[in-house]
Order: structure tokens, then C-alpha cells, then sequence
């Protein structure tokens, strides 16, 4: 336990130094130096102005030196500086994290509460009416980009409400937070609970079919008890993975719905910083999502290992 | 006479049709789709670029079946020349990015050792990210162009094509008839090409497949954000974005056809997706 442990953080510390590479990289083979285009943006003109510039952000050193003191600052908590604010990284990330936290935890929590339960009706009820309703329900969950799905919501709040509910400044309250992320929560959650739901259907439908829920069911007990007391707590393993993967998808869904909802997060600050090529920014931001992205993929495993007791991970 | 032979190709594909009228839905729906892409300047009523300060903001009507933009131009026929964009950075995406990931998944499985190893290593680091933040960073890096936009989306889908293709590949090695061809004394890499390559086809067809609809939101997103294909090609994602922020109040009819249009469109491919799945790969079946 402890060995595979050591041996996960490990490859977790591998594939999080092959991303910084990776994005240092690419943000580098871009055609044109990043003072060129800050030069251009900002209207100057005189040259030295611009070796200054170049000075100032250490393009002038080689890649790999460029690299380490990213790297070096990194370690250090010094993310560098943002070159739109000039003010420090870490002090325009920091307060995005609890909002998207938020969201995505909102999001999260609708798309279980929504997805298992329809899912195990769907299963229980396999070629009724029900069931393919909720199928093409979960399939058009799929098929909808959430950020229209959020667009449709607004619309629909324009009309019977007659106003958005727009973020304008942070809610003071827990119950103004989820009154405010609600709806942006859902539209982006939507797409998770479809594939959760289809997730429970599948494995639910794989599990009734098994002994043990024969037994249960020939030894006298009600439906119910089978379903929710037997089937349903095997069935939910596979969704746990699900969960660990879904983490990926939801980000780049947080990225468009907090554009469309207009929430000041981190997923949509990358947006912005991509648009305003501030690289620091971004290569600092596209770290962190890698690092939540690892992290909860590496908790999702650990579990897995600890609701289902067959799987231990030797070596 | 072709009826009475069990096996023909055809036969095998009205069968599948009648176990799978859902995945039929879909196909018919992504061949409408296609064929109204393909022939868009014949199907659409009107020119998508000709603007018209007299028909800004139109609603539906006779006229304009779906509506007009701000600057007058009608938003049927500008969904169905976004067909033609849409469709064709999802489908260059998929066949490049499942090309590569095939090729890559293949090499994994044959040459295995260190390049298995670094390739399961940069697997890993791409997975890290979610597509869509990938694919914003590979535009920002390479700038926005029709071109850049396919290979944004193309790359973050190599990572899964490769390594179903390469448990496929380490599995059908072991299989008797790979045995036999090496006994007759065929080099690796024919066995490769000729044996093993063809059986990994239905996994990847129905991968591909499955990727289809995701390309085709991701380019929506991006498109949608507006790092994704420019002026003057009017890509579903960019008509979104256009209307997003001013007319859910004024004019409905600019954000509910171009979403209509990625949702159905997306919904066929899944359709067609799942019935896919189950007829070439049993084993995933739900």
C-alpha cells in the first residue's frame, strides 16, 4: 500500500514536470517573441523600449535557463509576475480558486444527485417508456453544448422572471452563493449527471443480473431492499472512476459556463489570459489545472481502493 | 439471388438496421447533415454572407425561416454553410487524430520497450489537461486559422486512440492465426500491417466515432470563446458567440438554431455511436 503510494506520487511529480515542460514549450514555439506582440498592443515605438521589455521578462536568456527560474520561482510559491496587471500571479489566482471551487463542487453534487438516481430507475425499469425517456435524456445531456444549455436558462429566466441572475459581486451568505451558482452549476453538471446516469444504468443493469441478487431476491426480500441495499452499493464503483475522469471534462465545461454566467473564476481568467497573451498567466493557471486534475484522479483511485476491498494494489 | 447468401454485406447491414433503429436514426441524421454541407450553396435559400440593414434582427418569418443577424443576413443559411465548417474540422480532427493515435497505439504494442514507456509517460502528461484547456493553448500557441483549429482539436485525441489501439494490438499478438504468419516466415512488420492492423479496425471505428460528437463540442467551445476558426467562415460555435451576450434578451432565434444545430448533430453521432458499438464491439455493451 504504501509502496504503490510512493510509486504514484512519484509518476504524479513525472507527469506534472512533462506538463511544465510541455506548455513552457508551447507557449514558446509561437511565431513572433511575446515582447513583439506586447510591443504591438501597447502602441510604442521606440526600440529600446522594447529591449527593456525584452529584459524585463528574461526573454533574452536561453530556454532552458528561462525554464528553470519559472520552475525555481514555482517551487518557491513566486509564480512571476502577471504582464497585463503587473501585479503577482499568485495574488490574481488565489481569489478565483474558492469561486470555481464552488461552482464545481455545485456542479459535482447536482450531477450525483441527478445521475444515480435516474440512473437506477432507467436500470430497474429497463424497456419501459421510462426507460427510454430517460435514455434520450441522458443522450441529449451528451449532445448539448453547456454553454448553450446555460444560454437557453438565461433566456428562460428573461422571460418568465424577467431578469439574469448575473454576478455582480460576491453573495455574502452560503445560501446566496448556491442561489447565485445554481443555475450555472446545473447547466455545466448536466452533461456529468447524463454520462453518470448512463454509467449507473449500465453497471446496474450488469449487477442485477448476477448471483448474489438472485439469492437476495429467493431468500424473500422486498425489491427495494434489493435494488438499493445489494445492487446499488456494487453498482456504484465504476461511477467513482467516472467521477475522477468527468473532473477533466467538467473544467473545460466550467471554462465556457463561467464565461457565459459571467463569474470571475479561474477556469474563465484563462480565457482572458490567453486572449491577452499574458503568458505567465497562463502557463501558471494551465499548471494549477493540472495539478487539481492529478490530484483528484489520484484520491478518486485511492477511494476505490478503500470502497471495494478485492482491489489492492501490490507491489 | 444475393439475398439467399448469408453473409454479403449487405445483408449484414439491413440486419444491424433492423437491431439497431436508433443507431439508423443517427446515421440518417449525420447523412442529412453531411449532404447539406457538402451541397450547401444548392440547399441554402439564401446567400450567408449578404447583408441587408433593412433585415437586421428579423424574426422567423416567410422570408427568413430562422431569423436574421444583426447585420441582416439570414441564419438558415448561415447554418447550413456552418455545416460545412463544423463538419469538416470534427471529421479532419477525428481522422487525423485517430490516424495518428492508430499509428502511434500500433508502434506501442510492436516496438513495446522504452518507446512504449514514453509514450505511456507523454500519454499521461496530455491526459493531465482537459481537452478543451489543450486545445485553447495549441491556438493560442499556433494562432487562430481553420487549419490550427483542426490540429487543436486533433492532438488531445491522440492519447486515448493510442492506447485502446495498443491493448488491442497486444492482445490479437498472441492470437493463433499471428502465430501461423510467423511460422510461414512473414517479417513483423507485414504481420503488423496485413494481420493485425485490419482486426484493430472496429475499435476504431467506434472510437472514432464516439470522438466525432466531442470534436464537434469542442470546436463549438472554442469557436464559442472565440479562439476558434475566424472570419469569414460561420462555424456554429462563432454564431453563438456573436449572439450570446446581446440578443437573449431581443432575439431568441440567433442563440436557439446554431445550438439546435451542434445538439442534433452530436446527438446522431452518439446515436449512431452507441449502435456502432454494440454491433462491431460486444464486449463494451451495455
Amino acid at each position: 500500500m504504501l509502496t504503490y503510494l510512493i510509486r504514484r506520487l512519484l509518476l504524479m511529480i513525472v507527469t506534472l514536470f512533462g506538463v511544465s515542460v510541455a506548455i513552457f514549450l508551447l507557449l514558446r514555439i509561437v511565431p513572433g517573441n511575446i515582447a513583439d506582440i506586447l510591443f504591438d498592443s501597447a502602441g510604442m515605438i521606440d526600440p529600446s523600449e522594447k529591449q527593456k521589455i525584452i529584459a524585463d521578462l528574461g526573454l533574452d536568456l536561453p530556454l532552458p535557463l528561462q525554464y528553470w527560474s519559472w520552475l525555481n520561482g514555482v517551487l518557491h510559491g513566486e509564480l512571476g509576475f502577471s504582464y497585463v496587471s503587473e501585479k503577482p500571479v499568485i495574488d490574481e489566482i488565489l481569489p478565483r480558486i474558492p469561486i470555481t471551487a464552488r461552482l464545481a463542487g455545485l456542479a459535482l453534487v447536482f450531477a450525483i444527485c441527478a445521475g444515480v438516481p435516474l440512473g437506477v430507475i432507467s436500470a430497474v425499469k429497463q424497456n419501459t417508456k421510462l426507460d427510454y425517456a430517460l435514455r434520450v435524456l441522458s443522450l441529449s445531456g451528451l449532445s448539448m453544448p453547456s454553454f448553450w444549455l446555460g444560454l437557453l436558462i438565461l433566456m428562460a429566466c428573461v422571460r418568465w422572471f424577467g431578469t439574469i441572475p448575473i454576478y455582480d459581486r460576491a453573495p455574502a451568505s452560503i445560501w446566496a452563493w448556491i442561489a447565485m451558482l445554481a443555475i450555472p452549476a446545473a447547466s455545466v453538471g448536466f452533461r456529468s449527471s447524463a454520462l453518470i446516469m448512463r454509467l449507473t444504468r449500465s453497471s446496474m443493469l450488469e449487477i442485477l443480473r448476477q448471483d448474489f441478487v438472485r439469492t437476495a431476491k429467493s431468500k424473500g426480500l422486498s425489491d427495494n431492499a434489493v435494488t438499493y441495499v445489494h445492487a446499488l452499493r456494487n453498482a456504484l464503483l465504476p461511477v467513482i472512476t467516472t467521477i475522477g475522469v468527468e473532473t477533466a471534462f467538467l473544467m473545460g465545461g466550467l471554462i465556457v459556463t463561467e464565461t457565459v454566467f459571467n463569474i470571475p473564476g479561474v477556469a474563465r481568467f484563462l480565457v482572458e489570459a490567453i486572449r491577452w497573451r499574458d503568458y505567465p498567466m497562463v502557463q501558471n493557471l494551465v499548471m494549477f489545472i493540472a495539478v487539481v486534475v492529478v490530484t483528484v484522479n489520484l484520491i478518486v483511485d485511492l477511494l476505490y481502493m478503500l470502497v471495494d476491498p478485492r482491489i489492492r494494489y501490490s507491489e | 439471388m444475393s439475398a439467399t447468401v448469408p453473409h454479403s454485406f449487405w445483408n449484414n447491414v439491413s440486419y444491424n438496421a433492423r437491431r439497431y433503429p436508433l443507431g439508423v436514426a443517427g446515421g440518417i441524421i449525420m447523412i442529412v447533415f453531411v449532404l447539406a454541407a457538402i451541397f450547401a450553396s444548392a440547399v441554402a435559400p439564401l446567400d450567408p454572407f449578404n447583408t441587408n440593414a433593412k433585415a437586421s434582427l428579423a424574426a422567423p418569418g416567410p422570408v427568413y425561416l430562422f431569423g436574421a443577424d444583426m447585420m441582416g443576413r439570414d441564419v438558415l443559411s448561415r447554418l447550413i454553410h456552418g455545416a460545412r465548417v463544423s463538419l469538416a474540422v470534427a471529421l479532419g480532427a477525428t481522422i487525423i487524430g485517430s490516424g495518428i493515435g492508430c499509428a502511434v497505439g500500433l508502434a506501442c504494442g510492436y516496438i513495446g520497450g522504452w518507446f512504449d514507456l514514453l509514450v505511456q509517460r507523454v500519454t499521461e502528461v496530455m491526459q493531465a489537461l482537459p481537452l478543451l484547456v489543450m486545445a485553447l493553448v495549441i491556438t493560442a500557441s499556433l494562432g487562430p486559422s481553420l487549419r490550427n483549429t483542426i490540429i487543436a482539436i486533433a492532438i488531445p485525441l491522440i492519447p486515448s486512440v493510442a492506447r485502446v489501439i495498443r491493448s488491442n494490438v497486444l492482445s490479437l499478438r498472441e492470437m493463433p492465426y499471428v502465430e501461423a504468419a510467423k511460422a510461414t516466415g512473414m517479417s513483423e512488420w507485414r504481420i503488423a500491417i496485413i494481420h493485425v492492423l485490419p482486426n484493430t479496425l472496429a475499435p476504431l471505428i467506434v472510437l472514432a466515432t464516439a470522438q466525432l460528437g466531442s470534436t464537434i463540442l469542442t470546436e463549438a467551445s472554442l469557436s464559442f470563446l472565440g479562439l476558434g476558426v475566424p472570419e469569414p467562415y460561420p462555424s456554429w460555435g462563432r454564431m453563438l458567440s456573436e449572439s450570446a451576450a446581446e440578443y437573449v434578451r431581443t432575439a431568441p432565434w440567433l442563440v436557439i438554431y446554431p445550438g439546435l444545430a451542434i445538439s442534433l448533430v452530436v446527438f446522431g453521432s452518439n446515436l449512431l455511436g452507441d449502435a456502432l458499438r454494440d454491433a462491431l464491439d460486444p464486449r463494451q455493451r451495455d
